[in-house]
């Protein structure tokens, strides 16, 4: 007998309670391959570490938009109804300064961020933010009320506007529910280390990694080089940061 | 005060169910719509993952904030101690919980999955302002509800002044609550200001007003009572007043806004270069809703006659409804700033440009249906409770009063 609701099962999968998980690959003492270290399968989500995304603008291509394709091939996002309606967690953004004309493209996501607008308003609290940093909807308490998507000031939220068919079975997603880029939080209580746009990357310019570590490569180039927040106005402090201009 | 005598009516007349038919025509249409944007999903409608707020929140928030203003009437009375408005307090009571359930179910229907209502009544995130609104809202029932007890029932009636002291209260904090719905958005330029909490107080005056006036009519005409002039004369005069207040905390609102650089863009779509934004704003908001309202209720010769009176309410009415769909759709239809002001930029994702929108015959079926609602509530109340006096003629009102 199974006393848990769906809910419950539904969050401790989430918070990745009995996922599998894989130690940094070693080399050699102390060199590590991978930077990101996972956690044991019977640990709990915990905020040692703090997911987040480099991006590195003056590495992305014009015109690529790979990262777009394997994040909806990962998550089973399909077209559906058209552009205004249909779910985007990841774009490309086109930019160009107006005073020096110099142009270039990056993908914006949900930008997980620390004080996220979206939880804070939520209703009922399916807008939740783990403890490591990532901010989820649980699909089974969320309305549709769409006031997430009225606060997210990176327009990261999608409604799903239609009935699904195909999903994927690790990333459960429903008609009338709010969804955006969940940072492949199945990849990442996998173990994998990545993200599924990082990992289509061909340029790498999105580099996935844990903000906490000090000595996590993306910790260390934003150390190095400095990274920005968009909005950074707002104070959210953002998992997502920018490089490059 | 002796003559005033309060009456349900009869309730049986043709007229009366062809009314109760009439609103029940929109009720059915609304099912219809509720029905298929739940079976289809949000796709049916005009809204969009741009404009995710619609025609159905502007509906819903006319109601819910007009319903706080309907109340008005029996706040002047109990708790300012106006005799002049006492006969009026019950029906105002009556609709201003009719509009609020009204508002509320085409807000719910809206919803994603509005067969979650159970979750959003068990499910509390207290930081969320909106979590607070149903709890608001909830209050607004039971303590109107309460009020109006007070006022139907001799054996209470020592308790109206504290029941309708308590309503007043809980009115100005659930408009403020409403307001702050918006007023929380830091992301939207339009919304980003501190001034749209009391904003929602002054509109829901004149939005609330205006619709007890023509309920009033309505409700006096039909049934046959006689309605006299002091009583409707300090109402439109009242009504132009909040219309002037509303348009002064508009001006401001813009005024403050025009003052900070970063919020001249929004400003100047609103204002310039919106499209059907701007002319909302400059023919719905200040020329049908202000300018006209005002003209007829002050001008001493059409202020005399009822139907100016009346169709200076309508107009405050279209006029409010222009006002919100400015603020709830141009303020998301006005790009979000992602990048500082020095670039340029676009996506897939309509990232800055102004998002596009029409509504769906679906929202409006709803939002109508939210409408029809309310009044078919009043219309019930009447016929089961004793509401109206049965006479409220100058000579009755002036010599109680
Ligand atoms: S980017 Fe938007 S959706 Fe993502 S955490 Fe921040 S506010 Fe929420
Ligand atoms: S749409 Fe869902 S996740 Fe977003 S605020 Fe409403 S209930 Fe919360």
């Amino acid at each position: 007998m199974n006393s848990e609701t769906p809910i419950d099962q539904y969050r401790r999968r989430l918070l990745g309670g009995s996922v599998a998980a894989l130690a940094g690959l070693t080399l050699a003492p102390g060199v590590f391959l991978q930077t990101v270290q996972a956690r044991p399968a019977d640990e709990p989500v915990s905020d040692r570490n703090r997911w987040g995304l480099l991006i590195d603008t003056n590495k992305c291509a014009d015109g690529c938009n790979r990262c777009v394709t394997a994040c909806n091939e990962e998550n089973g996002l399909k077209p559906m109804h058209g552009p205004t309606t249909d779910p985007q967690w990841i774009r490309i953004v086109k930019v160009k300064s107006k005073s020096t004309g110099y142009q270039f493209q990056m993908p914006v996501m949900c930008q997980h961020c620390e004080h996220p607008p979206c939880v804070d308003v939520c209703p009922t609290g399916a807008s939740f933010k783990r403890a490591d940093g990532i901010v989820l909807v649980d699909r089974h308490i969320c309305i549709g009320c769409r006031y997430c998507m009225m606060a997210c000031p990176y327009k990261a939220r999608s409604l799903v506007h239609e009935t699904l068919t195909d999903q994927k079975p690790y990333m459960p997603r429903g008609k009338g529910t709010v969804e955006s880029c969940t940072l492949c939080v199945h990849k990442v209580d996998r173990g994998d280390g990545t993200t599924a746009c990082a990992e289509a990357c061909p340029e790498q310019a999105i580099l996935f990694g844990d903000l906490n570590d000090s000595g996590s490569e993306i910790s260390r180039r934003l150390e190095q080089y400095g990274g920005r927040q968009l909005r950074a106005d707002l104070g959210l402090n953002t998992g997502v940061r920018y490089q490059g201009f | 005060m002796k003559n005033l005598r309060y009456t349900s009516i009869d309730g049986n007349s043709p007229a009366y169910l062809g009314l109760l038919g009439f609103f029940g025509l929109f009720l059915l249409a609304a099912f219809v719509a509720f029905v298929n944007m739940e079976h289809e999903g949000h796709w049916i409608t005009g809204m969009n993952n741009q404009i995710v707020w619609g025609m159905p929140h502007v509906f819903a928030i006319f109601l819910i904030v007009a319903a706080s203003g309907a109340l008005n009437v029996a706040s002047i009375a109990s708790v300012f101690g106006k005799k002049l408005y006492k006969p009026l307090s019950r029906l105002s009571a009556v609709l201003a919980v009719a509009l609020l359930a009204g508002g509320l179910a085409v807000l719910v229907l809206d919803l994603g999955r509005a067969d979650r209502l159970i979750v959003a009544m068990t499910y509390y995130n207290f930081k969320s302002i909106f979590a607070w609104n149903i709890i608001l809202y909830n209050g607004f029932f039971l303590i109107v509800g309460l009020y109006l007890w007070t006022m139907l029932d001799w054996q209470v009636e020592k308790y109206a002044r504290v029941a309708g002291t308590a309503a007043f209260i809980w009115r100005l904090i659930l408009t403020t609550g409403t307001g702050s719905i918006f007023g929380f958005l830091v992301s939207r330029q339009a919304y980003d200001s501190a001034l749209l909490a009391p904003m929602f107080v002054i509109l829901s005056f004149s939005f609330g007003l205006a619709i007890f006036m023509l309920v009033m009519f309505a409700a006096f005409k039909w049934t046959g009572r006689p309605l006299g002039d002091l009583v409707v004369n300090r109402l439109k005069n009242l009504l132009g007043v909040f219309v002037a207040a509303t348009f002064y905390f508009s001006a401001v609102y813009h005024l403050t806004n025009l003052y900070m650089t970063k919020k001249h863009g929004i400003e100047s779509f609103i204002l310039l270069d919106g499209g059907i934004y701007t002319q909302l704003f400059w023919w719905g908001q200040i020329v049908i809703g202000t300018l006209l309202p005002l003209l007829l209720v002050y001008c001493p010769r059409p202020s005399k006659h009822r139907f100016a009176i009346g169709l200076a309410a309508v107009l405050v009415i279209l006029g409010g409804m222009a006002n919100l769909y400015v603020i709830i759709i141009g303020g998301q239809a006005y790009p979000i700033p992602l990048l500082p002001a020095e670039f340029e930029y676009s996506s897939t994702f309509f990232d800055g440009v102004v998002a596009g929108y029409s509504p769906s015959k679906w929202e409006i079926m709803l939002g109508l249906g939210g409408v029809a609602l309310s009044l078919f509530i009043v219309a019930f109340a009447l016929k089961i409770f004793r509401l109206l006096p049965d006479d409220l003629s100058d000579n009755l009102v002036s010599s109680k009063s």
